[in-house]
């Protein structure tokens, strides 16, 4: 390359590092990822080539995805009774436990010499599903194509994004955390029974502010019943 | 720091929200009388498919004694026989211009020892109008001529296959054309029994299958004592319920021991229909296979009845459209050929139009008879136009006029715009019309895969037979694009190449 390229190339790249430049060329960036998944995720965070806003693009992208697909898939793929969907709640039951996960994993491999740091965590997995949105997106538009006993194309495309977001997710916390693949399957493992525990106390703890509040509330009408 | 804040009242937020946006599914049981399901198994409110006609007691018919628990109901012709069960007799009553009449008190039949019957349950006729009852307490199945003169008795089999030790007390019998006896016996569980004509008895056929878990089986087998062993109810097939023999001589049988969890897989079968082999040959082409009600709640507040319907009797029509009684909840299901639920009625209560007790069901043409063990009641339903339509519309698509079809479902549409099957059947009439577009919307609005994709395949067809032109133009459009960008790279690569080597010219 010549000189005149070459610095021209350096403005491009600098250009880039700031603003909504490099949240464009991190969101392509995601395109990297799927398909280079070792060296993309070791990339990601250490050499700063994702973002936080790609990463939360990708993560409202694939919460879209998922109620898009519920709503707009031809029913002969997808039998969702559609009366009763309730698009905020379907958002969150799939939000809350991915956030929960990632919080899990983050406490767990802290302990275990995890490299990773939440941020980092989270920016992983969510360009881990990557793939759900390239493939499932277009998925919607294809079903209003096929007659029921195609359906196989369909469902093929389906479970090859899901494989592939599986793939990424242990490639990503292998190189996140810099574990080999074994450490990485127990602490998955320790990651979904540590998410159950967060849960459990998470529970634990509303129902014990529930009661609390209960308790001081009746204090209050006690109280207000005898001044009167 | 800010976003870490951010994530977290996010997953705060969430966690709030979420009890929030459950919803409850509720049965709907109390409140509504005639209906039909949604795709979805959701009770659908829909007009009366059957009023009540007359309702018959003791008292209407004038009797000096009054019927006690009757148990069975059986029609010959615009015969009606009742076995009153109480009093052990039957009472044979003929219907003249939709009014019932009692004809006679069968109580003995002449010439038998004993004369008289001892707690019958069950009576049968066959084409020459001898009549066949279940005497249950003297452990027979004794036969008369019209004249009530005894014919002959079938007894206990003395075949080995037969359990000896018990009593036999026959309590169901059905006769088919060519006076085979087919009858359920209490404590007996292999099947139906089959006598031939001549009174041999020929076997069992249809047993249920013993049905248990693995889990059961570890429990009973390994894990627990000789004692609790001892304690615990053996694995022993359902006996049937009630039987039913229809016009081409196939059995219909109802079942009402069964595991609840079972029902919606269909492994229950609470319903059958048995070949001469025993072999059930139910179509089911629903999504729910028919089992009367298919969401049940365990004991709700309001209502002293809970768990899954129990069909004590079934009856089939001259269109092959079966109806079974459920005495949960003193309801009346009625199913076309293909498994489908045209619409179930009934409550509990004591009114004309509800049932405490329903035993047993009867069809006199397509007016049903209703049998109240407790109310010792007889109710008949006549259908009403709504139910009447439904009919038509089944026949004519049965005849193959589906246009005609496709008419009368839209007057069955106008009446209930909830009902699936007037989608379908207008959707396969506007197939044979070519109206592809049409039929998809229809079939999508009764949720039907099959239809749907059917239509679906033509429609596409038809499509692409119209647009072709735009489709090839398209993929042409998208080659040329590919090709002339191509093109200007390559002329853009060598313009910088030549530029490029200019440069090493100047330098090198």
């Amino acid at each position: 390359m010549t000189e005149a390229n070459f610095s021209s190339s350096m403005d491009k790249t600098s250009r880039l590092q700031t603003g909504f430049g490099r949240y464009i060329v991190s969101l392509k960036y995601a395109l990297h990822v799927i398909t280079h998944p070792f060296d993309g995720f070791w990339d990601l965070s250490r050499e700063k080539k994702g973002t936080m806003a790609a990463a939360h693009t990708i993560f409202i992208l694939f919460l879209l995805t998922y109620v898009l697909k519920l709503m707009y898939t031809n029913f002969q793929f997808i039998m969702v009774p559609i009366q009763y969907i309730n698009v905020y709640q379907r958002m969150a039951s799939l939000a809350l436990p991915f956030l929960v996960l990632c919080l899990a994993n983050w406490a767990l491999t802290t302990l275990f010499d995890g490299k990773g740091r939440f941020r980092d965590i989270y920016m992983g997995m969510c360009y881990a599903l990557t793939p759900y949105v390239l493939i499932q997106l277009p998925c919607i538009l294809l079903s209003h194509m096929l007659a029921y006993d195609e359906a196989d194309f369909y469902s093929v495309l389906i479970s090859f994004s899901e494989i592939w977001c599986a793939f990424l997710v242990f490639v990503a916390l292998m190189e996140i955390h810099d574990f080999g693949p074994g450490k990485t399957m127990i602490s998955i493992v320790a990651t979904v029974i540590g998410a159950m525990v967060i849960l459990f106390l998470v529970m634990v703890f509303f129902s014990l502010l529930s009661d609390a509040f209960a308790f001081f509330a009746s204090l209050y009408k006690e109280i207000r019943f005898r001044l009167n | 720091m800010k976003k870490r804040l951010q994530l977290f009242l996010f997953a705060v937020a969430f966690v709030l929200i979420l009890p929030l946006c459950a919803g409850a599914i509720t049965d709907g049981t109390n409140s509504v009388y005639t209906y039909n399901f949604d795709y979805w198994g959701e009770i659908m409110e829909s007009p009366d498919a059957y009023r009540v006609e007359e309702t018959i007691t003791s008292a209407s018919l004038g009797l000096d004694v009054a019927m006690e628990s009757p148990q069975s109901l059986y029609v010959q012709g615009n015969k009606l026989y009742i076995v009153d069960r109480g009093n052990n007799r039957i009472l044979e009553m003929s219907r003249q211009n939709g009014k019932f009449s009692v004809d006679r008190i069968i109580d003995r039949a002449i010439g038998a020892e004993p004369e008289t019957f001892n707690n019958p349950n069950d009576i049968s006729a066959d084409q020459e109008g001898n009549l066949y009852v279940a005497d249950t307490n003297n452990n027979r199945i004794i036969v008369m001529d019209s004249q009530m003169n005894y014919i002959k008795s079938y007894i206990k089999p003395t075949d080995t296959t037969f359990d000896q030790s018990t009593d036999f007390l026959p309590t169901k019998i059905v006769v088919d054309s060519a006076g085979r006896v087919f009858a359920l016996a209490t404590n007996v569980n292999k099947g139906l029994i089959k006598y031939e004509p001549d009174g041999t008895f020929a076997g069992f056929i249809g047993a249920n299958k013993v049905s248990y878990n693995m889990w059961d089986y570890i429990w009973k087998k390994f894990l627990s004592t000789k004692e609790q062993r001892a304690q615990q109810a053996s694995f022993v097939p359902t006996e049937y319920r009630n039987i039913y023999i229809d016009e081409d001589g196939f059995i219909y049988a109802t079942n009402t021991t069964f595991n609840e969890g079972e029902l919606l897989g269909d492994a229950a079968r609470p319903i059958r229909r048995l070949n001469s082999l025993g072999d059930d040959i139910l179509i089911k082409n629903d999504r729910y296979p028919p089992i009367g009600d298919v969401y049940w709640e365990e004991g709700l507040p309001d209502n002293n009845y809970h768990g899954p319907s129990r069909l004590y009797d079934i009856t089939v029509m001259e269109n092959d459209i079966y109806v079974a009684v459920d005495r949960m909840r003193g309801r009346v299901f009625g199913y076309d050929p293909q498994g489908i639920l045209l619409w179930a009625f009934g409550t509990r209560g004591n009114t004309g139009n509800s049932f405490n007790g329903a035993v047993s069901i009867e069809h006199m043409g397509t007016d049903l008879i209703v049998l109240d063990e407790y109310a010792a009641r007889l109710t008949v339903f006549r259908t009403t136009e709504y139910g009447q339509l439904i009919y038509k519309a089944n026949e004519q698509y049965l005849q193959g006029a589906y246009e005609a079809s496709a008419a009368t479902w839209k007057e069955v549409q106008k009446l209930n715009a909830n009902y699936n099957l007037a989608y379908i059947g207008i959707g396969r009439a506007q197939m044979q019309q070519d109206d592809f577009e049409g039929a998809m919307e229809n079939f999508k609005k009764a949720y039907n895969r099959t239809n749907y994709s059917k239509a679906y395949r033509y429609y596409r067809q038809q499509w692409m037979e119209k647009n072709i032109h735009w489709v090839v133009i398209g993929v042409l459009a998208v080659v040329i694009f590919f090709v002339v960008r191509g093109m200007i790279r390559k002329t853009r690569w060598e313009v910088n190449e030549h530029d490029r080597s200019k440069l090493f010219k100047q330098h090198g």
